[in-house]
């Protein structure tokens, strides 16, 4: 009974901030309701037994990239109302409401591999929990994921990392370059400011 | 009906994706399409993780995991890309920054 209320609860919000995002014809509106519907997404997967991962998405996707997002949006005109052209709308919302029952019927299908066993199965770092501490009290889905993460998934996990290494670096290289100039004040045009940049350097 | 399975999930799952695929097919300004990208990646994440939950497995979580990661990045190089069109056409609109004719 509980988990069918926050079933719904969560899924009703998520699907109607999700809508206001879509919709909105304001940045600040949509980025605002975005982040709300992801808080309202870490709720399914506490709700899923995944709560690392409940965490990681309130820490890394409602922390830092929609900060990231709102960063940015002092570089963007956020007040104004965004004025779109939309050429077929009715198209659009036919192809987008035949996807959604096309996935609803794949979804609603019965699961063909009823006998998959699983491969890294939930709970499976209990054991090594209560050798090293003598009780499984404290064995939860954080152990489970740190389990698998450093040992199956080592080799990705580290590949992520020099991945995050590599858009860090090119965000930097992007976006820092002429950062002390006014994007929306400045008339010049990019030549006028390299010259401006150049001249800098030499004195 | 008060049991809440994984198809409850999948089809929750299908029905944001679905949303993050109208927006990507409407919107019309580069920010909005970045945000339509993230409803969807979302939705995907909800799925992994339903499934991982049906099966047992945590599998299911550790592509979420990666998934998450790959948003991330994408998010920091995309905005350094988004800032220098910005820079360049003083406008994110797709109309505007369209080169190419048809």
């Amino acid at each position: 009974m509980y988990e069918f209320i926050a079933f719904y609860v969560f899924a009703i919000s998520t699907t109607i901030l999700f809508l206001i995002t879509v919709m909105s014809k304001n940045v600040l509106y949509a980025m605002t309701s975005l982040a709300a519907g992801m808080v309202m997404i870490s709720g399914f997967f506490f709700l899923l037994g995944a709560d690392f991962l409940g965490v990681v998405q309130l820490i890394v996707y409602v922390g830092a990239v929609m900060a990231l997002y709102a960063f940015a949006m002092m570089f963007f005109d956020a007040t104004k109302d965004i004025k779109e052209k939309h050429q077929n709308p009715a198209l659009v919302f036919l192809l987008g409401g035949l996807m959604a029952l096309i996935m609803v019927v794949m979804f609603s299908a019965p699961i063909i591999g009823d006998n998959i066993d699983a491969l890294y199965p939930v709970g499976g770092a209990k054991d090594l929990v209560l050798a090293a501490y003598g009780s499984d009290i404290i064995a939860g889905n954080t152990h489970d994921v740190g389990h698998i993460l450093f040992t199956k998934y080592l080799v990705p996990f580290e590949v992520a990392a020099l991945m995050l290494l590599v858009a860090m670096i090119a965000g930097i290289i992007l976006a820092g370059k002429k950062m002390d100039y006014s994007l929306t004040e400045c008339e010049a045009s990019d030549e006028e400011l390299d010259a401006e940049v150049l001249k800098k350097g030499d004195a | 009906m008060l049991e809440i399975g994984v198809n409850h999930y999948l089809v929750l799952s299908g029905i944001l994706f679905s949303i993050g695929f109208v927006g990507v097919l409407r919107r019309k300004n580069l920010l909005m399409l970045f945000f339509a990208t993230e409803v969807m990646l979302n939705a995907v994440n909800i799925a992994f993780a339903a499934i991982g939950h049906g099966y047992n497995d945590l599998s299911g979580q550790m592509f979420a995991f990666f998934v998450i990661a790959v948003a991330a990045s994408e998010v920091a190089v995309g905005l350094g890309l988004l800032i220098l069109l910005y820079k360049k056409y003083g406008s994110l609109d797709l109309d505007v920054i369209s080169s190419m004719k048809g």
